[in-house]
């Protein structure tokens, strides 16, 4: 029973980077802009999250003012990125997918150039820890699962609601979906497709930088150049599961946070079973879910990855 | 507009678009505070400077240009495929696997054997992507990536397990890699005193059959006409899903054989690292060498210098070797940019007007 605790527990704590920069992505998504160059922005919000408090405490204790610094670090130029990506895909209507690809090596490069240079090797930062939530957490079974987590992961979770209230509540959000779906119709009523997109990669870029400012300061506690191993494109990939729709998304990054977890448990259970499988498992799952799922291949939005040109008629 | 003004403006374009990447590099130079000119200066010119250095551009000439080759024959046809990574990995396998398990074999025999076994665990690799974008709609962005991060886990599984050397097991230090290869695998070197072999001769041939393949064949023809357009193909009675698969196959094919190549020609041992991302920047390789062989080869060329080069950065001037990632990535965006203003010719026409009236 202690058991599952622990891995419910850590599927929980690691399910926040996927679930941050997966409602990102969808909300790029809805907006007709496909970015595949999450991992990219993510590797950048990692480096940029722990460089202040790396900085100020070198490896020692810092204050919680300098780990703030690092995420609004990391979340406003991961906007800027999101910007800077939309120069290309939506004012010189570049290619998205291979653009995001140019993205992901421009980000994973400037994070390990930086990284390189201001850090160094292997180091630790102290990170963000937030005590339990006191009575709620000794609760038996939920109470370590659900109120003795970090704070971002509460943070992350209420995301959920907001970017559902976001995307289907408000004006904004109307915009946004009609550039996604039928960006002609929302053209011909008003509204700069153009500008919306900007703002959607805007926002997108910002929660993909959190994400990753997440996973250094909370989760690993440190930057490699392997941090972030083909999490954005996991979260890339869940928008799919999810089919555009936050809740949905939020459930397939628990799913796939608890495969991530699969490899800790044949560890702790002393399985003999190569370790290198286990690690396969979320990767093989997003095939098998994009295969398999035929629904998600008609409720994307249906101008998904196409460049908006006013003085195209299509 | 005439012929002189297209030339112009073509030109200025490109030039621009070099200025642009080179500026967004520069950015992250400024940013750690390193002296912007000298380092460009040191990634360019100073791997030129000696025969060995040269020899190292033309070692990472041979994979870049025979990826590339293959990216740019999956591009034609309508996949961009980013799992070049992973299927040079099924190909080192699949080339160690053969050498491994007939040491006694003579050269003739097992040098073409080993190539074959490295391109046709690099194809089936590939095809698995294209199978799952042609029946199932996959997009291969996503597939080809997974199955780059399953390839790695799996050549780190065979390199640990089944195939690790038997002599770190007696030794106990463990390193993931195999065996020596046995002598008869080995590509011959071109140039001695330097690693240059002679995959470099094949990478050139396979230039060659490239564009024979795409343009001088009527499957050639019909790839390229799924990728230029699948729908009007599907009505001009082109296979499109089997053009996908096939076209995949060849991609995957032949970086499988570049694996193979790097593995028979330069480090004699499937060991980690042998990839080194070449899977990517086999993709940039492609794409600035305008997706054709004969831009292909000068451009492996030139991105083999910015490795050779990216790697002297560190200690002449303190930058990491990151940062030819950095400029690849630039490079890319500014390429796919550049394409869309190139081809935008109601833009041309605004500037020939603009450029007439200042002029009448």
């Amino acid at each position: 029973m202690n058991y599952i605790v622990t891995i419910l527990t850590l599927a929980i704590a690691s399910s926040v980077s996927l679930l941050l920069a997966s409602l990102g992505e969808m909300i790029n998504q809805r907006s007709g802009v496909f970015n595949l160059g999450c991992e990219g922005i993510m590797a950048v919000g990692a480096f940029l999250g722990m460089l202040v408090p790396y900085l100020v405490g070198k490896g020692g204790p810092t204050s919680g003012v300098y780990n703030l610094i690092g995420l609004l670090l990391a979340t406003g130029i991961g906007a800027l990125l999101g910007l800077f990506f939309a120069i290309f895909v939506v004012t010189f209507r570049a290619p998205q997918g291979i653009a995001g690809i140019g993205l992901e090596m421009f980000g994973l490069g400037v994070a390990g150039t930086l990284f390189r240079h201001f850090i160094g090797g292997t180091q630790s930062v102290p990170g963000i820890t937030t005590p339990p939530i006191p009575l709620l957490s000794k609760i038996p079974v939920i109470g370590p699962i659900l109120f003795s987590q970090n704070i971002l992961v509460y943070v992350a979770y209420l995301c959920v609601p907001l970017s559902w209230y976001l995307l289907f509540k408000t004006p904004w959000g109307l915009k946004v979906r009609a550039c996604g779906t039928t960006p002609r119709a929302a053209d011909s009523i008003g509204i700069n497709v153009n500008h919306v997109r900007y703002q959607a990669l805007a926002v997108g870029g910002a929660m993909a930088g959190l994400a990753g400012a997440y996973l250094s300061l909370c989760q690993a506690k440190m930057f490699s150049d392997s941090l972030i191993s083909g999490r954005g494109f996991i979260a890339v990939a869940l928008v799919y599961f999810g089919h555009w729709k936050p809740v949905k998304i939020m459930w397939g990054a628990l799913l796939f946070s608890l495969a991530q977890t699969f490899q800790n448990v044949i560890q702790s259970l002393g399985i003999n079973f190569p370790y290198e499988f286990a690690v396969m498992l979320p990767y093989v799952l997003v095939i098998l879910v994009l295969a398999f799922d035929r629904e998600s291949q008609r409720l994307g939005p249906t101008a998904l990855g196409a460049p908006f040109n006013r003085e195209i008629r299509t | 507009m005439n012929k002189r003004f297209i030339l112009i403006y073509k030109s200025c374009i490109i030039l621009l678009a070099i200025i642009a990447a080179m500026a967004l590099g520069s950015v992250i130079l400024v940013a750690i505070g390193a002296n912007v000119a000298k380092t460009y200066a040191v990634i360019v010119f100073e791997p030129l400077k000696n025969i060995g250095l040269l020899a190292e551009v033309g070692i990472r000439m041979i994979p870049l240009t025979i990826i590339a080759l293959g990216i740019a024959v999956a591009y034609r046809s309508g996949i961009i495929n980013i799992g070049a990574e992973g299927q040079m990995m099924m190909g080192i396998l699949g080339a160690a696997a053969i050498a491994l398990s007939m040491p006694g074999a003579p050269k003739p025999v097992l040098i073409p054997t080993a190539m074959l076994a490295g391109f046709v665990c690099g194809g089936l690799w590939g095809a698995l992507a294209g199978y799952l974008k042609a029946k199932l709609q996959v997009s291969e962005l996503l597939s080809t990536v997974m199955l780059n991060y399953i390839a790695e886990q799996f050549y780190t599984f065979c390199l640990r397990k089944p195939m690790l050397d038997p002599a770190e097991i007696t030794m106990g230090s463990g390193t993931p890699q195999t065996m020596r290869l046995t002598k008869n695998v080995w590509l011959s070197r071109i140039i001695p005193g330097t690693r240059l072999h002679s995959g470099l001769a094949i990478a050139l041939v396979l230039a060659v059959l490239v564009y024979f393949l795409l343009w001088r064949t009527s499957f050639g023809f019909k790839m390229r006409a799924a990728g230029a357009s699948a729908r009007a193909a599907r009505y001009g009675g082109i296979a499109v899903g089997t053009c996908l698969v096939a076209a995949m196959v060849i991609s995957g094919g032949l970086a499988g054989l570049a694996g193979a190549i790097e593995v028979m020609g330069v480090h004699h041992r499937a060991i980690g690292g042998i990839t080194s991302g070449y899977g990517f920047s086999g993709i940039v390789v492609a794409l600035f060498g305008g997706l054709h062989p004969a831009g292909i080869i000068p451009a492996a060329f030139f991105f083999g210098l910015l490795l050779v080069g990216g790697n002297m950065t560190q200690n002449a001037v303190g930058v990491p070797a990151n940062m030819v990632s950095v400029l690849q990535g630039a490079i890319i965006l500014v390429i796919v940019a550049t394409q869309m203003v190139l081809s935008n010719k109601y833009l041309m026409e605004r500037v020939w007007r603009h450029f007439q009236k200042e002029h009448a």
